[in-house]
């Protein structure tokens, strides 16, 4: 990248010996002594090894359990004790990574892909395509997120498979507005109009410059929003509205355990700490990266 | 000022338009049979047939719309598959809880995260500054229905200090004139229940409250911290001005444009996480309504609980929108 971007300092950077230094290896130097989001590394990177490596964590199946080992307390054979089936919540728990991890990549993915495309077509085209694009997303940020999952739901029927399909949808239009914003600012930039002047095409300048300086906040918001995508899952998981039975869902574990709080307290507290620790590590993944990637955003 | 409130009423026509078709949506754009999802695979044929008559599902897709539309404007929510009862007639205590449990939550966002924020600011790089960031990192983080469930459990079942569930004593409830327990009780003079009332609304509200205040907090720092930063702080402080004065007086003055676009956005987030809270605290506003309804497959509930709540919500953003314009005179002409 030789152009010089809001994104991409103006000043060039320098290693010690003097070398110009790209924004990227740059991005990565403040990064690494951000000890906030060193600390959301590891946690993000332990719930995921957790997640990959379940079946090797555990002797228990996550959908079986012996009544007769109904509520028991943790112990040493089960480390979070057992549920109101007599199921091993350790293995429920490990389990239930594998899923939140996996709906919050993949509604990310979704919304961003879906995001870009759509701000694209309005941010370089203008006109009806923009207005109409816009209202869409006017009319979704209409609603509070959580009420328009819920909908989108309802529509085509509770699971986990609708339930990440709405949680990507509702996103949408951050993406679509961030991407819109990029592309309208870098519109006016002059090595843009440089591109067009030399007869590029449209689809060629999206692809070698639109998309690449548009990368920095997609990669910030996207982090993020897979804070906020797990905390909807669980949500919608909560509700009835996600996973069903007898998949390990956090939110769904809370659901059917809440009833037995007094009796078994372990049966509500570890799904949900494993809700707060694996978005506070996106968060705190999310909060460094805007640092480093986009220092106009600091504070 | 007159323009700006003109313009920005004819933007809301797209997106109630927008939002009718959404919502007509969560009955009439189901896949297959709306009438045979709605009662499940074991209804009877006749019943099933009953129903789509009674939805309109007959008529091809435009003029249901039309009719849903007309209903809606006239006030006819459509009636309920569990009670039997018109929507728009059983609502309105269900929205006064709601109302009486965000507002309550809104304050307290408001007062513990802007005096924390401010606080935070002032002593940057203290213990409680750290303290206060941590707390609302993790705020943030929270799901509010674990929040719920943790606190009901510690503070209610574990240390008995507050009930769990509900609006009132439930062997002496509030006789409702308005549906506002607290403003009803105030009207009958009744102290003991007023205070009852209290009672029962902290955890769910100190619950639905955290996450707006932990961002009112985060926003509050920052906002702060570049106001303080400012020319006309140096002077305050070279004047020999007292330090509190200065920061409560000054600084907070115009530190505040950023704290009142999030709180407008906040309100919109209550309304959503008022369906989790509810739902764990018994609370009887449009969130358990509407959660009842969901387990019920009471389709027309979903439908109008969710159009409330969302046409609320746009009512709200205009009313922040006008007021930011009024603060601000710039923001008329962007």
């Amino acid at each position: 990248m030789g152009q010089i971007t809001p994104d991409t300092q103006a000043v060039v950077v320098q290693d010690h010996a003097g070398h110009a230094v790209s924004p990227w290896r740059d991005a990565w130097r403040t990064l690494r002594k951000n000890k906030m989001a060193i600390i959301g590394f590891c946690i993000i990177a332990f719930f995921i090894l957790v997640a990959v490596a379940a079946p090797l964590l555990t002797s228990f199946e996550y959908d079986q359990g012996e009544l007769k080992n109904k509520h028991l307390p943790p112990s040493a054979e089960f480390w979070f004790g057992t549920d109101y089936n007599g199921r091993d919540v350790f293995t429920r728990v490990v389990y239930g990574a594998q899923i939140s991890l996996w709906v919050g990549f993949f509604s990310v993915i979704g919304s961003i892909v879906m995001g870009t495309i759509l701000g694209l077509l309005a941010g370089f085209y203008g006109k009806w395509i923009d207005t109409l694009i816009s209202r869409i997303f006017d009319i979704m940020l209409a609603f509070p997120s959580i009420l328009l999952a819920i909908a989108i739901v309802s529509i085509f029927g509770p699971s986990l498979q609708n339930a990440l399909m709405a949680i990507a949808i509702i996103n949408v239009p951050t993406y679509g507005r961030l991407v819109r914003s990029r592309v309208l600012s870098l519109k006016e930039e002059e090595f843009v109009m440089a591109a067009r002047a030399v007869g590029m095409k449209n689809s060629r300048i999206i692809m070698q410059h639109i998309l690449p300086n548009s990368l920095a906040p997609i990669i910030v918001t996207g982090t993020l929003g897979i804070a906020t995508a797990i905390l909807e899952a669980a949500a919608l998981g909560f509700l009835g509205l996600g996973a069903q039975v007898p998949q390990p869902e956090w939110g769904k574990m809370l659901a059917d355990s809440r009833e037995y709080i007094q009796q078994a307290p372990w049966t509500v507290i570890f799904p949900g700490l494993s809700i707060v620790l694996t978005v506070l590590g996106f968060n705190l993944i999310g909060d460094g990266l805007r640092d480093a990637l986009d220092p106009r955003m600091k504070n | 000022m007159l323009a700006y409130t003109v313009r920005r009423l004819i933007m809301l026509i797209p997106v109630l338009f927008g939002m009718s078709l959404i919502v007509f949506s969560i009955i009439h754009a189901i896949p297959g049979d709306p009438a045979l999802t709605i009662l499940g695979e074991k209804a009877s044929p006749q019943s099933v047939e009953e129903l789509r008559e009674n939805l309109g599902l007959n008529n091809p897709w435009y003029q249901q719309y039309f009719s849903y539309v007309k209903d809606v404007v006239t006030g006819d929510l459509g009636t309920s598959l569990l009670t039997k009862k018109e929507i728009s007639g059983e609502i309105g205590p269900y929205l006064a809880a709601t109302t009486e449990l965000a507002i309550f939550s809104l304050i307290f966002a408001l007062f513990v995260g802007i005096n924390a924020g401010i606080i935070s600011a002032w002593k940057q790089n203290s213990w409680f500054d750290y303290l206060c960031m941590l707390i609302a990192l993790i705020g943030v983080s929270m799901p509010v229905f674990w929040l719920g469930l943790m606190e009901q459990w510690l503070f209610a079942q574990e240390l008995k200090w507050l009930p769990s569930v509900g609006r009132d004593n439930a062997r002496d409830s509030v006789e409702a004139i308005t549906h506002f327990y607290l403003i009803d009780t105030i009207m009958a003079g009744r102290w003991d229940q007023f205070n009852d009332v209290v009672k029962h609304l902290i955890l769910p509200g100190i619950a639905l409250g955290t996450i707006p205040m932990a961002i009112i907090a985060r926003i509050t720092r920052s906002s702060m911290l570049e106001v303080m930063r400012s020319d006309y702080i140096r002077t305050a402080r070279a004047k020999g001005l007292g330090q509190f004065f200065v920061v409560y007086k000054h600084a907070l003055k115009n530190a505040m444009i950023p704290i009142i676009t999030i709180v407008g956005l906040q309100l919109g987030m209550l309304l959503g996480g008022a369906i989790l809270t509810e739902t764990i605290f018994g609370w009887p506003g449009i969130g358990s309504y509407i959660y009842t309804a969901i387990n019920n497959r009471d389709y027309p509930v979903i439908q109008s609980g969710i159009l409330v709540i969302a046409v609320i919500f746009v009512l709200i953003n205009l009313v922040v929108d006008l007021l930011y314009a009024y603060v601000d005179p710039r923001i008329k002409y962007r």
